[in-house]
């Protein structure tokens, strides 16, 4: 019997799970949409995992989270480790790129650069409070010029004359697209465009004055778009990886968190016959009412969040008693 | 008439010393309502879309004071928007139908002009009085920073949770009581020898992090979403070096000052950048070449001599691989993204740290 640890990604989109062997060995894995129910995609994503793992001799012994939903989903699955996305990122890349220099990754919310030298992420950023130039950008165009979103790359490839699109700023460059559309350029021109406008931005804001260095791996549900990455092999000069499991690095990452964090508890797939539910609630305890966030499992309180103090929580767990 | 109730903008724990300071003059002090999302809401929605957060903040602040009936306001300034946010304010106070005096500290930095403000906040003070209360605000101001950087130090190392902020908080009600400067002296021993004795988990070399930037982002925890603390709790040992009191000191010797500052900043900043951004370019410079960890740079959105600031700060992080966190603050109160930038950080501070004891 070999020890195998689960690392859940639960993304704003996307919901991934992996379980990798003591050896390193991905065993299951799994990825589907969060559909806005983090805690319902964790259970269908787990079904599918469990039924892969079954016929294996790996049993899990550690689970880790990651993603925005992490803390949540971290208190359903009594995880071992809770970790950023972006910690969990950088250690799964590393495991398969060991030379990895540079990450990009650009999501539905959000985008980041990791910067790693001798195998040691060195620096990061991460886009500021603005979705230009990520996924959700890229699938409201998509949407607007009626072309399926999973096309959008091959369009991009057929331009021969990219037309110029201001990626700055969302609202910027959805009139600068509907304007070039009125007048009569090409549509694969305006989806070249609009790649290179993703780029732009992103170079030039979550890239800026950081040294980008090859090897390059890009990762995130925009990776998955070859006229992104052609664009960017083009102004940054470099070949740019985009990994076929790029989108299981975060869920790899945390799961080798979790086995290195040395803790190990039980862990039983079962899990996914309870019935768990979300709860918000203003505290009221002072001015601040903070939104207190509460999770129960089969009506017990599990966990809560959101409170600046220890009084929204304890509200919680009362509020929650007394149901 | 009613009476004359002085109040002042909030920033981290100085009310104590600000109270202490209008009690001293002889007026009756007004502390206003503590900081909360209500404080934020009200003072951004009286103040321009585009004006830095903590011009919101003090609009709050005196908002709820002046509701709760003070009727005079004390403010201060500083080389940048700063310096124009008392007038503002008092514009926008009485648009919306507030009575109120406004008294602005530092129109100019003159021993003249300060004695006679203090004699608008306490008509009839005499001058002696005046250089008394001002040196026991001032010693009081002291103290809480002196607290203060020892608990930013340690807090994230301490074996029993919560063991600072128990001390801290006797602390800052016994200052509040202290009337001598003897007692304030003494105090502030006994509070260090307390946090001296408090049991550590604390390794021999530390992550260390220094915390750099826009003065009031950085010294009102409820505007910086508490970065310090959240930093200390990744196990990290925070070094903040802009104080009230050194603010006081450095607009006094404005010009040897920012001189000081110019040669610790070489070669990177020819001229001044306004407010604290040549400091925070002197800072993070010195501290890199001390073997300090890496930086957070804390800003209001928008602010200039931040903003300037920022792009020097990214040569140096890029030239020397240097970590340095950017942070920009406006009205928002969500806290979610900050922490995971926060905690992200601090897992690269400690897995370069690893990476290197290890290759």
């Amino acid at each position: 019997m070999r020890k195998g640890y689960l690392g859940v990604d639960i993304g704003s989109i996307s919901t991934k799970a992996v379980v990798v062997a003591a050896d390193g060995d991905i065993v299951a894995s799994a990825y589907l949409w969060t559909e806005g129910n983090p805690i319902g995609a964790v259970k269908r994503v787990l079904s599918e995992i469990e039924g892969q793992a079954a016929g294996t001799d790996v049993r899990v012994v550690a689970v880790g989270t990651t993603g925005s939903a992490r803390e949540l989903i971290g208190s359903v699955l009594g995880a071992q480790v809770v970790k950023n996305e972006i910690t969990a990122h950088a250690m799964g890349t590393l495991s398969m790129h060991p030379d990895v220099r540079t990450i990009f990754e650009i999501g539905g919310q959000d985008s980041k650069i990791i910067v790693l030298r001798d195998g040691v992420p060195v620096d990061y950023a991460m886009n500021t409070l603005c979705a230009a130039g990520t996924g959700s950008f890229l699938s409201s165009q998509a949407r607007r010029l009626g072309i399926p979103v999973e096309d959008f790359g091959d369009y991009a490839l057929r331009s021969t004359r990219p037309t110029k699109i201001a990626g700055r700023c969302t609202v910027f460059a959805e009139s600068d697209l509907v304007h070039k559309a009125q007048i009569g350029y090409a549509i694969e021109d305006i989806v070249a465009g609009l790649c290179n406008a993703i780029v732009n931005n992103y170079l030039n804001n979550v890239g800026k004055g950081k040294e980008i260095e090859p090897p390059i791996v890009f990762q995130g549900g925009v990776s998955k778009n070859v006229g992104v990455v052609e664009a960017f092999k083009r102004l940054t000069g470099h070949d740019v990886i985009v990994d076929e499991v790029g989108h299981l690095m975060g869920a790899v990452g945390i799961a080798l968190l979790a086995k290195s964090s040395g803790l190990e508890g039980d862990f039983d797939f079962a899990v996914r016959e309870f019935e768990f539910q979300t709860m918000g609630d203003e505290c009221g305890g002072c001015a601040n009412n903070c939104e207190v966030v509460y999770v129960l499992r089969d009506g017990e309180f599990l966990d809560g969040w959101g409170a600046r103090c220890g009084t929204g929580i304890e509200r919680a767990r009362t509020a929650s008693a007394g149901r | 008439m009613s009476e004359r109730l002085v109040t002042f903008p909030h920033m981290g724990e100085y009310w104590i010393a600000f109270e202490t300071l209008v009690l001293e003059l002889g007026a009756t002090p007004l502390v206003p309502p503590r900081m909360t999302k209500h404080t934020l809401e009200v003072g951004a929605r009286h103040s321009p879309e585009f004006v830095c957060v903590p011009f919101k903040y003090n609009l709050g602040n005196f908002i709820e004071a002046l509701d709760a009936g003070a009727s005079v306001i004390g403010q201060a300034g500083g080389g940048c928007r700063f310096g124009y946010y008392a007038e503002v304010q008092e514009a926008i106070l009485r648009d919306l139908g507030y009575e109120f005096e406004m008294v602005n500290l530092t129109s100019s930095w003159s021993i003249g002009e300060f004695i006679a403000d203090f004699k608008r906040i306490a008509p009839g003070v005499s001058t002696l009085r005046i250089a008394r209360a001002f040196a026991i605000a001032y010693r009081k101001a002291k103290a809480l920073e002196a607290i203060d950087d020892r608990v930013r130090k340690n807090v994230g190392f301490e074996s029993e949770h919560g063991a600072h902020d128990r001390i801290v908080g006797r602390f800052h009600r016994e200052l509040r009581a202290a009337g001598a400067f003897r007692d304030v002296a003494r105090l502030e021993e006994r509070t260090l020898a307390e946090l001296a004795a408090l049991p550590l988990d604390k390794p021999e070399r530390p992550l260390r992090v220094g915390v750099v930037g826009e003065l009031y982002v950085l010294m009102e925890p409820f505007a910086n979403h508490s970065i310090e603390r959240r930093l200390a709790e990744h196990g990290v040992e925070v070094h903040r070096f802009v104080t009230l009191t050194k603010l006081i000191e450095h607009g006094i010797r404005h010009r040897p000052h920012v001189r000081a500052l110019l040669g610790e900043a070489d070669p990177w900043v020819k001229y001044h950048l306004g407010a604290d951004g040549t400091e925070s370019v002197a800072m993070t410079w010195k501290l890199m070449q001390e073997g300090f960890d890496g930086m957070a740079h804390l800003k209001p959105f928008g602010c200039m001599p931040e903003v300037s600031a920022m792009s020097v700060l990214q040569r140096i992080s890029r030239e020397h691989t240097f970590p340095v966190l950017f942070v920009s603050y406006d009205a928002q109160t969500a806290e979610t993204g900050i922490r995971t930038r926060i905690e992200a950080f601090a897992d690269m501070l400690a897995m370069r740290v690893q990476g290197r004891t290890s290759a």
